[in-house]
């Protein structure tokens, strides 16, 4: 037999001025099964919360709804009072009339007669509530960092110097990422390659990191605290044990005009090979599409001129299956493939050039030992064009949204060419300059006003070389006036656009993403970190377009999201979860196309003979958020959630 | 009843955008029609048309259901499941003859409790014009188990 305590609380004037309280009290008197129903000034105050512990113990309430603020206010203050008072804290429920009813309405008898129904309908719901406990699960104290750039090491490090063991995961044959290709990095105008290197050896000499290069992340099960990894270890043919980097290999290969990927095509490798001269690791990989030995089984140049006997053509993929307890992705961004830009004639004209591009000229490592020289002759230019927004903030072509750093990136190459070409000269085109950051207006200022970069307002409509030159006609929308400006080198400020295949990755980690493909995070402002999945954490340009600053930032961020999980040997939830009774469920699987956290699985029912009888929905408790689509959803009402249950939620209704 | 007809409405709200716009619009002041109960769910998604039934077979004059805008969801596509549903079941309304338009349907985020206080006007009004809903009322005595679906 039930026993339901009401409290009715006035909170001064807010409730008692507008409704008639006694009212309420009396009429939850003598509803069938309140036992006790009464009314204070404000419940939620210290004296409040004794009386109804006391309320609960006296006389043994097998339930109590407190009518007083919204639950998001006070539901739980309340709960910690019936459980101190030794009821179930989930046998405890708020009637909002306060928010919805008192604050809300101005007729006073109108006002108390909802305040009536709601709190009636609460005590009906009440009267079904179970007694829930929070759900406890272990943690693996083991992160996965996916992604070895900037974002991911910085995460890595963050982590591993707290003392918890990080995998470290990169598609790649080396760390490194973006920020490795770069030249100078704004505002300081400090070289790319000293702060990171440093970095990228820390990470993988650190005891506690465990490097996987040119693996990639394959399958993510499991949930918060207790997932389960698989990833693939791509075979490099080269044993990294034995292999010492010597490079011997290399310089033997006879294969050596493939166009390096890491140059962005303006330099050349070889089949067997490091993507760049500071790789971490350093071991090379062999490159199966341009090896001669998988095309026709001959060569093996590369085995003769190893001494450690390193190379090895029969390797295979390995696969690891790591347990792990929480994510960080930061498989970070690729400049947007320019060729919808046909007018701008970028693959038609050597020297039209992506940003990254002009990134390798520039740096002291690139194909060109930091000299800028036109890909066409090798040439000085004396005359360089940028276009700005080249895919950026351009709904009709490319992407509506900022790139964000190509405003401070083609204001640095101006300053870099100009510093490095005496008498050189620079035309931007712009939409706007957007240079918000820490000293970075000054940097821009600095391009226009000391290394002379004329800056032209308006955008480009044509690319075209005559006479050996190349031909840039755009608007100036300052002058308001068309403009030709004669160039030997056009560089655009490609978009930042999601990794290739960002999509379907997020669909394999299980995390959403937005329409461009950028991973979602659980809130903008106030979880930005956070991705909607429980456990899994995002870091640098995979979420958004960010500078370096930003990148780490976030990264930091992440790791100290991990770290503080990662503190806890069990994670505390929220008991509001679904779960299926397995005696009607027909395995219709309705509920797994409904659920958005893949939390349903399908269990096998065994007889004595452990033969399968029947398969049927079980949800994961570690995985469900307790949204109750699936209930909704199920066919034979085999799935319930608790705490909002099917007949709870009748007897709401029937209580209105 | 008094002289005028009060319609009752029965809402069915998602926890983290409707309700939380509700409150806000309490703690705002707004004044607003008091003929709406809500009934306060996790997500749309939970929403069941047998909720909606059965308070029209209670006796609620007209249903509001309502929730995060697209896109917004806290449980990333719960009321996109919840629209697809409406959908459906709007249809079968129409078939066995409940009228559609005493079943509204909208989004209002937590952030929109001007929105929630001038929809519940609306709709109110909306539902007066109608007129009681009468047709379930002789239903209740036969269907005495709460739960039973």
């Amino acid at each position: 037999m039930a026993k339901i305590g009401v409290f009715i609380c006035h909170c001064g004037e807010n409730i008692g001025g507008r409704v008639d309280c006694s009212k309420i009290v009396e009429a939850l008197g003598e509803h069938p099964g309140v036992s006790v129903s009464v009314e204070y000034k404000y419940f939620c105050s210290d004296p409040g919360q004794e009386s109804v512990k006391k309320a609960i113990r006296e006389n043994h309430l097998t339930g109590i709804v407190v009518a007083a603020c919204s639950p998001r206010m006070h539901e739980a203050t309340f709960r910690k009072a019936c459980a101190e008072a030794g009821l179930n804290p989930y046998l405890c429920e708020i009637a909002n009339i306060r928010e919805q009813c008192s604050w809300v309405h101005s007729d006073k008898d109108m006002a108390t007669e909802k305040a009536i129904d709601i709190t009636r309908s609460m005590v009906e719901k009440v009267k079904l509530n179970n007694n829930l406990h929070p759900i406890e699960v272990p943690v693996t104290r083991r992160a996965m960092v996916i992604g070895g750039g900037i974002a991911g090491i910085q995460a890595a490090l963050d982590i591993a110097n707290a003392g918890q063991e990080v995998v470290l995961v990169e598609k790649e044959p080396s760390l490194g990422g973006h920020m490795a290709q770069l030249s100078e990095t704004f505002p300081t105008l400090d070289c790319s390659q000293c702060i990171m290197t440093p970095r990228m050896v820390e990470a993988a000499q650190h005891p506690n990191i465990t490097l996987l290069t040119y693996s990639e992340v394959e399958k993510v099960e499991g949930y918060i605290g207790n997932f389960t990894v698989r990833v693939k270890k791509k075979s490099r043919f080269v044993d990294m044990q034995t292999c010492t980097g010597c490079g011997d290999c290399y310089t033997k290969c006879p294969v050596k005009k493939i166009p390096s990927e890491f140059d962005c095509g303006l330099g050349r490798r070889t089949a067997i090979f490091t993507p760049f001269a500071q790789s971490v690791p350093n071991n090379p990989i062999i490159d199966k599409d341009h090896c001669i030995y998988f095309k026709n089984g001959k060569c093996q140049l590369c085995v003769k001129a190893c001494k450690f006997d390193a190379i090895n053509f029969t390797f295979q993929d390995e696969y690891l299956d790591l347990e792990i307890g929480a994510i960080v992705v930061a498989t970070g961004f690729q400049v947007q493939d320019t060729a919808m830009y046909g007018e701008y004639g970028y693959g038609k004209y050597p020297d039209v050039i992506t940003g990254l591009q002009f990134e390798r000229l520039a740096s002291a490592s690139g194909p060109t030992a930091g000299k800028i020289l036109r890909p066409s002759d090798q040439k000085e230019p004396q005359h360089i064009v940028f276009i700005q927004c080249a895919g950026s903030r351009d709904p009709s072509k490319g992407v509506r949204y900022c790139s964000k750093i190509c405003c401070m990136y083609t204001a640095k190459h101006a300053m870099l060419y100009t510093h490095k070409v005496h008498g050189g000269k620079t035309s931007i085109f712009y939409m706007d300059i957007r240079a918000g950051g820490k000293g970075y207006d000054e940097f821009t200022r600095r391009a226009i006003e000391e290394d002379e970069a004329s800056y032209l307002r308006g955008r480009v409509s044509k690319v075209w070389q005559e006479n050996g030159k190349l031909m840039v006609r755009g608007v100036d929308t300052l002058l308001g006036r068309p403009v030709e400006v004669e160039a030997d080198m056009v560089v655009l400020a490609t978009a930042m656009v999601p990794q290739p295949g960002a999509k379907e990755f997020a669909k394999t980690i299980g995390i959403g993403y937005d329409e461009y493909g950028f991973y979602n995070e659980a809130h903008l402002k106030l979880r930005p970190v956070e991705s909607s999945t429980a456990g899994i954490f995002l870091a640098g340009a995979c979420q958004s377009p960010k500078d370096i600053p930003d990148s780490v930032a976030q990264a930091s961020a992440s790791a100290s999201k991990v770290l503080a999980l990662f503190s806890k040997d069990r994670l505390e939830r929220e008991p509001v979860i679904a779960s299926c009774n397995e005696a009607t469920c027909a395995g219709c699987w309705g509920c797994v196309l409904a659920c958005p956290y893949n939390a349903i699985e399908k269990k096998d029912i065994l007889d004595r003979s452990g033969k399968v009888i029947k398969q049927v929905a079980s949800v994961n408790p570690g995985l469900c958020q307790g949204c109750g689509t699936c209930v909704t959803f199920c066919r034979s009402n085999s799935i319930d959630l608790a705490g909002f249950t099917e007949k709870q939620i009748f007897a709401e209704v029937m209580g209105l | 009843m008094s002289e005028k007809f009060e319609p009752k409405i029965v809402a069915f709200v998602c926890t983290y955008c409707t309700y939380a716009g509700a409150d806000l619009a309490g703690t705002s002041r707004l004044k607003y029609a008091p003929n709406v109960r809500m009934v306060r769910l996790p997500c749309t998604g939970r929403i069941s048309p047998m909720f909606i039934l059965k308070a029209l077979q209670k006796g609620a004059d007209g249903i509001l259901i309502s929730g995060c805008h697209p896109g917004d969801c806290h449980f990333t596509h719960g009321n996109y499941h919840a629209r697809r549903r409406w959908m459906v079941f709007r249809s079968l309304l129409d078939f066995i003859g409940i009228p559609t338009d005493r079943v509204k349907y909208s989004w209002i985020s937590a952030a929109e409790g001007v929105k929630f206080a001038e929809l519940i006007n609306t709709i109110t009004e909306e539902i007066r014009a109608l007129g009681p809903f009468t047709q379930y009322h002789g239903l209740i005595e036969e269907t005495q188990s709460q739960a039973s679906l």
